[in-house]
């Protein structure tokens, strides 16, 4: 019943007015104009929407096929991309490396061969592996590939539901500090939101541990960061300074197994020096907004209270992360055919 | 092709072996070269098959201290056969053959596969190269003596450097009385780590684990030390970065036994092919990025390294040029960047890549061919200086190359089984036209010209 509801419900391009881009992956943000996350976040808006809605089904996509291919675990960024396909009337298969033939050896090339042969249109990958996602576009001819996160490379999805997220609540991303703390040598939301924020116009200031940062980003100007973005990207292993003013400031994930590896003398020096809590944040600009990309350890990169309190824009990340993966979806699995 | 006597007319001649580089003709029979020099037409015996060298060049031909033959073990990413093949369309005479075969090169029996099976069916000459330690394992010294004897060239744990300081030590101590180098590729595991490519902006962009320089240099300063204080001979296999060419310098400079090679790409391409395109200006990684032929160890490195290492071959403070030619199959390379093997089918475009060098005035085209030919022979020993002149009474191994021809790199046509190379569809300039070994012509272009034969047929 729910299903014919849907159907009756206005066509999603006349109520959003949504104008596809021609582009066939989404595979990290370095190839995003600023347009582009501009269109991007329009569309997500309308998106947002329908997901406000009693009935959240629209038929956008009714007859695609998309299939989440996740080699690595995942809560959020695997159920919001099944949640927008189903939302936008695609239908969502989900599949993970553990019981599927990835078990019996087949190769990542293999694997996405097979599902394209079996028509589907849009394929969602998560990959331990950085470039993994590059290998599918590169060798499949017939689907669309979007990055879901691959090895320490990128999560541009990610990066624009933050995007969108301080957007929407700071009006623009132009001429802001945001400081993005802790283990950034290792993390692809990072790499790809040092990216996309500097994209929209804002200062990024990393701060943590040097031995976290990648080596030429503190070393030298001869960065890809510092060569695009200039002097807009900034390192300061000092929080307390680095957060003085500072508009939004987003914790990263450090993973426990980074102190065993040697990169920290302990979580309890990290803690002391890098914990993102209330006294440090009173250096931040008023009604500062804090983020953080999932999952977090509370405790150890953010204090339980700043996780939870009113700062805090973590739920709202989610949520806004269903809308732009919805824009996405759209985006790649309708533009191209569009063009035909 | 079998030919009693062959004469090169009209081609330059350059043999660094005395200095010589000038037109005129080589005169071949029997195996070995009769004269080189201006030779009068009249002298030239009945029936030698003539060939025109106008605007080639001929020299003697390529030795290659470092390739990948992958056999035994290994023959689906190539064999003896088509290496040498490889070898020869690519102007190689000589192929010295890394022990990382499996069963590994750590006794004579598979030294003896490896010769009877290139008598078979190899077109140039392979000299295998025997493992430094039992099984390439690092832990205990292979014997040595029993595999001198039996005739490899040198030592080495290929990929797998000697770890152990105190191995290494042991090593060039007990070597010593040989008069075989140690070749090791020197790389730190403790700072390489994970690294699939090298430390840099590139690395970072595409979130891949960088391999530092320090790697590289840190066990290049400890062999050098090791070296000086065992009196070992070392040779420094494929020098990557900027920073090792001034230990080797220094090295030299206090007149230690130490030598060193660099590899064709080394010398031409950048990490900025990671990202595709082929190394042309991109600021964001294309659809093309993380390209595994790329991947190769050492890696690809910044133009700075290129410069340098360029420099320091110039200068003679890099004694050689070897190809470390890696050939792999396509499965091997058709996977994540981080799974992909290392390596790079280097033997058909060696010559191609260095001439770039030469085209743009940054190396000598002399300087260029001592470091093929001669420059290989001072590493493995006086033994193999036959094989790198041109002076009569030496054995006639040479090559004959256009340096001036232009092609296209079309990997599906590679002789050899490995079609892994970043080169593919590139344009590169100067080729090979024949190859000899031992008198005989092994391999001929089609832009080979003959003449006629001498006295008419």
């Amino acid at each position: 019943m729910s299903l014919s509801r849907a159907i009756d419900t206005p066509d999603i391009e006349g109520s959003l007015a949504v104008k596809p881009t021609v582009r066939k992956h989404v595979l990290d943000l370095d190839d995003f104009s600023r347009e582009e996350i501009e269109e991007v976040l329009d569309s997500a808006r309308g998106m947002k929407e329908v997901l406000g809605r009693d009935i959240k089904k629209v038929p956008a996509l009714r007859g695609k096929v998309v299939v989440t291919l996740f080699y690595e675990a995942s809560t959020r960024t695997r159920v919001s991309f099944e949640e927008a396909g189903k939302v936008l009337s695609a239908d969502v298969i989900n599949m993970s490396a553990s019981g599927s033939s990835t078990e019996k050896g087949e190769s990542l090339l293999n694997t996405g061969l097979t599902i394209q042969a079996m028509g589907v249109d849009t394929i969602v990958i998560r990959h331990p592996h950085s470039g993994a996602p590059y290998l599918l576009a590169q060798e499949l001819d017939k689907v669309s590939v979007i990055n879901a996160g691959d090895g320490l490379h990128a999560h541009p999805t990610q990066a624009l539901l933050d995007i969108y997220t301080v957007k929407d609540k700071l009006g623009s991303l132009e001429g802001l500090k945001i400081v993005i703390v802790g283990d950034v040598l290792h993390s692809r939301v990072a790499r790809s939101n040092i990216w996309g924020f500097a994209k929209m116009g804002a200062k990024v200031v990393l701060s943590g541990p040097n031995t976290l940062m990648p080596p030429d980003l503190i070393r030298s100007d001869n960065n890809i960061y510092r060569s695009t973005f200039s002097s807009r990207i900034e390192v300061d292993t000092n929080l307390a300074r680095a957060i003085e003013g500072a508009d939004v400031v987003m914790a990263l994930r450090l993973q426990r197994e980074r102190q065993n590896a040697g990169f920290l003398p302990s979580l309890r020096e990290y803690i002391r020096r890098w914990q993102v809590t209330d006294d440090l944040l009173a250096r931040a600009k008023p009604g500062a907004m804090v983020m953080h990309p999932g999952p977090m350890n509370e405790g150890i990169e953010i204090s339980n209270n700043i996780a939870h309190g009113g700062s805090s824009v973590i739920e709202d990340q989610v949520t806004n992360g269903v809308a732009v993966r919805m824009a996405l979806l759209y985006h790649v699995t309708i533009g191209p055919s569009q063009q035909l | 092709m079998e030919i009693e006597t062959l004469v090169i007319r009209h081609a330059r001649i350059i043999d660094p072996s005395c200095d010589l580089d000038q037109v005129g003709d080589v005169l071949i029979g029997s195996g070995e070269i009769l004269a080189t020099g201006s030779l009068s037409l009249d002298s030239l015996p009945d029936g030698a098959s003539v060939i025109d060298g106008t605007g080639l060049v001929v020299t003697p031909g390529f030795i290659d201290l470092h390739c990948h033959l992958r056999e035994p073990g290994f023959e689906y990413k190539e064999t003896i056969a088509a290496g040498s093949k490889a070898g020869a369309k690519g102007g190689f005479t000589t192929l010295c053959a890394m022990p990382n075969t499996n069963p590994p090169v750590d006794n004579a029996a598979v030294v003896e596969f490896i010769q009877q099976k290139a008598q078979q069916d190899s077109l140039v000459r392979i000299l295998p190269i025997g493992c430094v330690t039992k099984g390439r394992k690092g832990l205990e010294l292979s014997e040595m003596e029993e595999l001198a004897s039996a005739g490899v060239a040198c030592f080495s744990d290929d990929g797998d450097p000697v770890y152990d300081g105190n191995l290494m030590k042991l090593a060039l101590t007990y070597s010593s009385d040989l008069g075989l180098v140690i070749s090791n590729h020197c790389q730190e595991k403790s700072l390489s780590c994970n690294g699939v490519m090298a430390e840099g902006p590139v690395a970072t962009h595409l979130g891949l684990d960088g391999i530092p320089a320090a790697a590289e240099e840190a066990m290049i300063a400890r062999d050098i030390a090791l070296s000086e204080a065992t009196g070992g001979r070392l040779h420094v296999a494929h020098l990557s970065t900027a920073g090792s060419v001034p230990l080797v310098r220094e090295a030299k400079n206090r007149g230690l036994n130490v030598t060193a090679e660099v590899c064709p790409h080394h010398l031409t391409v950048t990490d900025q092919w990671v990202l595709g395109a082929k190394g042309a200006p991109t600021s964001a990684a294309g659809g093309l990025a993380y390209d595994t032929s790329t991947k190769v160890y050492p890696p690809l490195r910044s133009q700075m390294d290129v410069e340098a290492l360029i420099v320091g071959l110039s200068e003679g403070v890099i004694d050689c040029i070897a190809t470390d030619h890696a050939p792999h199959d396509l499965t091997s390379k058709q996977v994540t960047y981080q799974e992909a093997a290392f390596g790079i089918s280097v033997l058909e475009t060696a010559l191609g890549s260095l001439l770039q060098l030469v085209h743009t005035g940054k190396l000598s085209m002399a300087a260029m061919v001592d470091r093929l030919t001669l420059g290989p022979t001072k590493v493995l020993g006086e033994n193999y200086r036959d094989l790198a002149s041109l002076q009569p009474g030496t054995t006639a191994d040479i090559v004959i190359f256009d340096p001036d021809q232009e092609w296209m790199v079309d990997a599906s046509e590679f002789e050899s089984k490995g079609k892994n190379t970043p080169l593919d569809g590139t344009k590169l300039k100067g080729r090979v036209v024949a190859t000899i070994v031992g008198g005989n012509l092994i391999y001929e272009s089609p832009a080979l010209k003959f003449q006629g034969v001498r006295g008419g047929a």
